[in-house]
């Protein structure tokens, strides 16, 4: 156990020397780093509860695509119906299908095969699979299209991808160091933000469909009429956003919608010097705004936002140019937040919040803080107490350890890992377990001494019996650190990385460079008796 | 330079007949910690719970935890705890989870902070909705019980059921006792609570390993010695890395529960109770002597050696023509 050729104490050398190198980078200026050849630019990353940062959960709501998807059929049918001249009545969304009576019944027949021609194969027509993201059925007269649950949670996970482009374009433009937006699970998006001070306002950005329209209001009723008796067909009350709401009828025709905008900027009204957004249309939409404003010059239309209603202009004359500024009371930071809303696009499917985590710089800091001093503490505690312990040995087991954790900074930089406060607890503590490798070859290479071996093969018996001791207590732990890395998230998934690694790493210590270093020291100093 | 000696060489310490008082001592406290965990139950923080937790400091002296109180109180947010936290004008305000799903939940920061107006840091927010913290509560337990699972998988292969039966009821009795004073202190259970316990489960086993390890050396060195004695001679021969080890690990985690920050301290300070206090204890007192229930005994070592080696004579003469 104690013999080592050249080649491999300086392999174990090299291999040790490399890993605790790879955790430069993480130590230099952001200047030192950048200059830095890119194989080397891998370091460690702060955990948002370690730099301050937001941490938030969004889920899109499978029922609301269920139901966008139930609107969707409803008005297919409808046009699918109307188109092939066949008679309906009683057209609607009941429960989870949309329902129609065919009023011939000869016409069943053919109203069933255009209405089966809504379905379509889940995954695009290039899907093998076959399975359709509707079921069509008929009962008498009625025919029932009701959107398949595998055909759901197809159109949720194409939900998501949307909305993470989306919500990508709306956070670069908060300028933002760093975000990082990705899946999680079929139906969920986990956006992390670091160093962001108020997570107010990202919530707002995230919230917000920003589904833009433009529609005419109807002046036929008062809305308070409306409300009370029956509103015109195709119209609805939408009210706006302040306090109290003011309601407005508004036709259920949309002139123009937002996709068809290319541009939309923050600015300021010349004459009222009030903050407004100026947006420009493309071709297609500016010709369908031009040809609106001018059939309905003199009357109200409405732009509206996620069913609320920004403003009410009157068109005074046709507006042909293909630009425009919505205007409605808004603070700057608002027609702000508003443009870049415009600029990045509606998202396919509401969102929700379902998880939030936001550490302020402030307490950042003093987590950083607190973490740096509690490691001080606790290794020079333990360096001191196997000094005491184990004299010599115990400087070997320090080395041995300080080289540890200097390869856990390595391999967790190597990995681009994330370093959380409780990833810093798992960083002490490895330093507590580390020795205890150390520990276990010492006390068994003493009792070795005492059942009367010689120095040299009670050392060696030592290691060969301990080793094996070593290997198996460690790949428990082990195992339980796995199982956290795979049920934690966030911080307690960074304490699984670093106690997980720091396990591995003690073993390989414990295996390698301590055995060495006794084994160097044993040729050196040829000792007659343990000096344990 | 005299080495620091805790625990004196050759010590011959009678573990095994302990048992017959250390068995009732752990029978009475697992009870203890049932009943606790049952009666008071476990203070289960917004991870499990859902709700919201707001860490807010005024700064310079101008808290006024009656101000915050009544402002708070008056928003009619169902139950709400405030409490003082350092001496650093920081307070934690729990809000406790809204009716009314996912989006009910994200107004309580918005009314929180109209509440406490200006001249406040918010140090921390945390929003956890009725939907994620059922899925915590469920990925920990699962994670718990998958890590028992795993555990006894690799013993059986690595030992005899009977040690791997016996490290597994040792660690059942660890979590048992370490929930039982979660329960009796009220301490915020948590994911890094799990995290804990994961830990705990960890070390105490690790505990374990090297005794069972020195176990299953001395059974098949010494085949005729009385199996008592041999449990005893090998916790003994063990015991001074048991102390060591134990010293060092509570070095540790005395800087982080000490040092740590509050963010993880009740992480540091479960820790401090189920490695230091239970983990030790139970694979000396508990999971050691337990083998002797469990059947491991010198004789029927030797007997299946026997039997292992006629086996192995028979195939011997069977393939010797």
């Amino acid at each position: 156990m104690l013999y080592f050729s050249k080649w491999k104490a300086f392999a174990i050398l090299a291999v040790s020397a490399i890993i605790c190198l790879m955790a430069v980078p993480s130590l230099l200026s952001q200047s030192a780093y950048d200059s830095l050849p890119s194989f080397l630019q891998r370091k460690i990353v702060l955990g948002l509860d370690l730099q301050g940062g937001s941490y938030i959960v969004l889920q899109v709501d499978a029922q609301s695509v269920r139901k966008i998807r139930l609107e969707q059929l409803r008005d297919d049918a409808r046009r699918v119906l109307r188109d092939a001249k066949i008679g309906y009545t009683g057209l609607a969304i009941q429960g989870d299908a949309v329902e129609v009576r065919i009023r011939d019944g000869q016409d069943v027949e053919a109203a069933l095969t255009q209405l089966r021609t809504l379905a379509l194969p889940i995954g695009g027509a290039m899907s093998t699979a076959g399975q359709l993201d509707t079921d069509v059925s008929r009962d008498g007269n009625t025919i029932a299209l009701a959107p398949t649950s595998a055909g759901v949670q197809s159109r949720t996970i194409q939900a998501v991808s949307q909305s993470i482009e989306i919500i990508r374009k709306r956070i670069d433009q908060l300028g933002t160091t760093e975000p990082s937006i990705q899946r999680q699970g079929a139906d969920r998006i986990q956006v992390q933000v670091p160093g962001l001070q108020d997570p107010s306002r990202l919530k707002a950005l995230l919230g917000q469909t920003a589904q833009l329209t433009f529609r005419l209001v109807d002046n036929t009723m008062s809305p308070q009429q409306a409300l009370q008796g029956r509103a015109p067909a195709g119209t609805e009350v939408l009210t706006s956003q302040g306090n109290p709401p003011v309601p407005y009828l508004i036709e259920q025709r949309v002139l123009v919608a937002g996709e068809d905008l290319t541009d939309a900027q923050p600015g300021f009204d010349p004459t009222t010097r009030e903050p407004v957004v100026t947006f420009r249309f493309n071709t297609n939409g500016a010709r369908r705004f031009a040809e609106a404003t001018q059939a309905n010059v003199g009357r109200p239309f409405a732009i509206i936002l996620d069913n609320h209603v920004i403003s009410a202009p009157v068109i005074r004359e046709p507006i042909l140019g293909g630009s425009g500024q919505i205007s409605g009371n808004f603070t700057v930071q608002e027609a702000n937040d508003l443009a870049i809303l415009l600029r990045a696009g509606a998202l396919p499917v509401p969102l929700q919040v379902v998880e939030e985590r936001t550490v302020g710089p402030g307490l950042g800091a003093d987590s950083i803080r607190a973490g740096l001093i509690a490691s001080i503490v606790g290794a020079t505690l333990v360096a001191l107490f196997m000094v005491a312990t184990y004299g010599l040995f115990g400087v070997i087991a320090n080395i041995a350890v300080a080289i540890n954790v200097g390869m856990i900074f390595g391999l967790l930089a190597m990995l681009g890992a994330t370093l959380t406060l409780p990833g810093i607890a798992g960083v002490v503590l490895t330093v507590g377990i580390a020795v205890d490798s150390n520990v276990l070859i010492y006390e068994r290479i003493r009792e070795e001494a005492r059942a009367g071996r010689s120095a040299i093969s009670a050392i060696d018996a030592g290691f060969s019996r301990a080793l094996a001791t070593i290997l198996d207590s460690n790949i428990t732990t082990f195992i339980a650190a796995a199982v956290l890395f795979y049920v934690g998230s966030g911080p307690v998934r960074g304490f699984a990385i670093t106690f997980g690694i720091g396990i591995m790493t003690t073993v390989f210590t414990a295996f390698t460079l301590t055995r060495l270093m006794v084994a160097l020291w044993v040729r050196w100093q040829r000792p007659q008796r343990v000096p344990i | 330079m005299r080495l620091l000696r805790i625990v004196p060489d050759d010590t011959t310490f009678d573990f095994i007949r302990f048992r017959r008082i250390s068995f009732p001592i752990s029978a009475l406290l697992s009870i203890v910690a049932l009943v606790a965990f049952f009666t008071m139950g476990l203070n289960f923080g917004i991870d499990f719970k859902g709700g919201t937790l707001l860490e807010v400091r005024y700064a310079n002296n101008t808290l006024n935890i009656g101000d915050v109180r009544s402002r708070l109180e008056s928003l009619d947010l169902g139950e709400v705890q405030i409490q003082e936290i350092g001496g650093d004008g920081e307070v934690l305000i729990r809000v406790a989870q809204q009716p009314g799903g996912e989006q009910a939940q994200q107004v309580v920061v918005g009314k929180v902070r109209a509440a406490l107006g200006e001249g406040v840091e918010y140090r921390r927010i945390e929003v956890v909705g009725p939907r994620v913290s059922q899925e915590l509560l469920s990925y920990g337990i699962v994670g718990l019980m998958m890590a028992v699972f795993c555990i006894l998988i690799y013993l059986w292969f690595r030992f005899e059921w009977q040690f791997a039966l016996g490290a597994s009821i040792a660690n059942f009795h660890d979590i048992v006792l370490t929930i039982g004073f979660m329960a009796i202190f009220q301490i915020d259970f948590d994911l890094t609570s799990v995290a804990a316990l994961l830990t705990i489960l960890g070390y105490s086993l690790n505990d374990t390993i090297v005794i069972y390890d020195r176990i299953r050396e001395m059974l098949r060195r010494y085949k005729k010695m009385p199996t008592e004695e041999l449990l005893n001679a090998s916790i003994n021969s063990t015991l001074s890395r048991s102390v060591i080890t134990h010293v060092t690990v509570t070095l540790a985690l005395l800087a982080l529960v000490l040092f740590g920050g509050r963010a993880i301290h009740s992480f540091s300070v479960t820790m401090m109770f189920g490695v230091v206090l239970v983990g030790t204890y139970t694979s000396i007192f508990i999971a050691s002597p337990l083998l002797i229930y469990l059947g491991v005994s010198t004789r029927a070592m030797a007997e299946k050696a026997e039997k292992e080696a006629k086996s192995a004579n028979s195939k011997a003469e069977r393939l010797a023509p």
